[in-house]
C-alpha cells in the first residue's frame, strides 16, 4: 500500500502564494495563516520569500512572530512611501521630538518665572506651603539613547518630513 | 559598459553595463552598502523599486534602503521598526511631562488671577482729606490711581 504523506488541512498564505505544498514543518505557516493573504503579499514584494526565510533562520522560535510582524510593517510602510519607507517615518517622529523638546523648555522656563514670583502661601496650621519647584529638566538622552553614533543617519537632516 | 564595475555588479559577479540601474547609487568604493541591501531585500527586488521611481528620488530611496537592512542587519528582530517604537515611547513621555507643567502653570495662574481679584476687592478705609471743611472720600476701587 502508498504510503500517504499527511496533509495539512490547509496551505498557509505564503504557500497559496508561491504555489507549493504546505508541509506541517512550513516555516511560513505560523506565522502567515491562510486567512491573511496580503500579509505575506507585501512582504513578498518588499523582501521576498527566500530573505524572509533566512532571516527567521537566524532569530531564536520565541522571537520569530515579532520578526514576521516588523517585517510586515516594513513592508506596508515601504509600498506606501516607495523612497523613505520607515526611514521618513523616523525623520518625523525625531521632528516632532524635538519641537517637543522645545516647547517642555519653554514651559520649564514660564513654571520657573511663577514659581520666582509666588509668595509663600500659609495654610491652617501656620505652615508655610511653597509651590511645587521639582520639575525635571529634559533628558538629553532622548535621542542619545537610541545610540545615533552607530547609526549613519545624519544624512537624513536635509530631508523634508513627510 | 563601466570600465570599473559597481559594487553590485562586483558583488553579483556580471558585467557593468553603462544602464546598470545600480551604478549610480552603489559605487566601488562602498562593497558593504551593495551586501547590506542585498543580504535583506535582494537584487532583483531593489532593482525594482529604484526602476519604479521617478530617476530624481532614486539617490534618497538607495540610502534609505541602505539604513533599513543595516538595521535589520544589526536588530533582526525589529530593525528599524525597534528605534520607531522607542520613539513613539520617548514622545509620549515627553508629552505627559509637558502636560504636567502646563496644568501647573495653568494653577500658578489662576491663584495669582484670584489673588488679584480679592486685592481688587478687599475695601480700605477711605482717606479722609478735609479740603475747604468738606471731608473727601477718595474710593480705592479706582485701581488707575494706584500706580500714579
Amino acid at each position: 500500500m502508498k504510503n500517504q504523506e499527511p496533509r495539512s488541512i490547509s496551505s498557509c498564505a505564503a504557500c497559496k502564494f508561491l504555489k507549493r505544498k504546505c508541509t506541517p514543518n512550513c516555516q511560513f505557516a505560523p506565522y502567515f495563516r491562510a486567512d491573511e493573504p496580503k500579509k505575506f503579499a507585501k512582504v513578498h514584494k518588499v523582501f521576498g520569500a527566500s530573505n524572509v526565510s533566512k532571516i527567521l533562520n537566524e532569530v531564536p522560535e520565541n522571537q520569530r512572530e515579532d520578526t514576521v510582524n516588523s517585517l510586515v510593517y516594513e513592508a506596508e510602510v515601504r509600498l506606501c512611501d516607495p523612497v523613505y519607507g520607515c526611514i521618513g517615518a523616523i525623520a518625523s517622529l525625531q521632528h516632532k521630538m524635538v519641537e517637543l523638546q522645545h516647547d517642555l523648555i519653554l514651559a520649564q522656563a514660564r513654571l520657573a518665572c511663577y514659581v520666582e514670583n509666588q509668595p509663600s502661601y500659609l495654610d491652617d496650621n501656620i505652615n508655610i506651603i511653597a509651590p511645587n519647584t521639582d520639575f525635571q529638566e529634559p533628558s538629553n538622552g532622548l535621542v542619545e539613547s537610541l545610540n545615533y553614533n552607530s547609526m549613519p543617519f545624519d544624512q537624513f537632516s536635509q530631508f523634508q518630513f513627510p | 559598459m563601466n570600465s570599473t564595475r559597481c559594487a553590485a555588479c562586483k558583488h553579483l559577479r556580471r558585467r557593468c553595463p553603462s544602464t546598470c540601474i545600480f551604478s549610480p547609487y552603489f559605487p566601488p568604493n562602498n562593497p558593504p552598502r551593495f551586501q547590506y541591501v542585498h543580504k535583506i531585500y535582494g537584487a532583483s527586488n531593489v532593482g525594482k523599486i529604484l526602476k519604479d521611481l521617478p530617476e530624481n528620488y532614486r539617490a534618497e530611496a538607495a540610502n534609505s534602503l541602505y539604513y533599513e537592512a543595516y538595521c535589520r542587519i544589526k536588530d533582526p528582530v525589529y530593525g528599524c521598526v525597534g528605534i520607531i517604537t522607542i520613539l513613539h515611547q520617548q514622545i509620549h513621555n515627553v508629552q505627559c511631562q509637558l502636560a504636567g507643567i502646563q496644568a501647573e502653570i495653568a494653577a500658578l495662574s489662576t491663584q495669582s488671577q484670584n489673588e488679584d481679584n480679592q486685592n481688587q476687592q478687599t475695601e480700605i478705609a477711605p482717606t479722609l482729606i478735609e479740603q475747604n471743611g468738606v471731608p473727601n472720600y477718595t474710593s480705592f476701587y479706582d485701581i488707575s490711581t494706584w500706580f500714579d
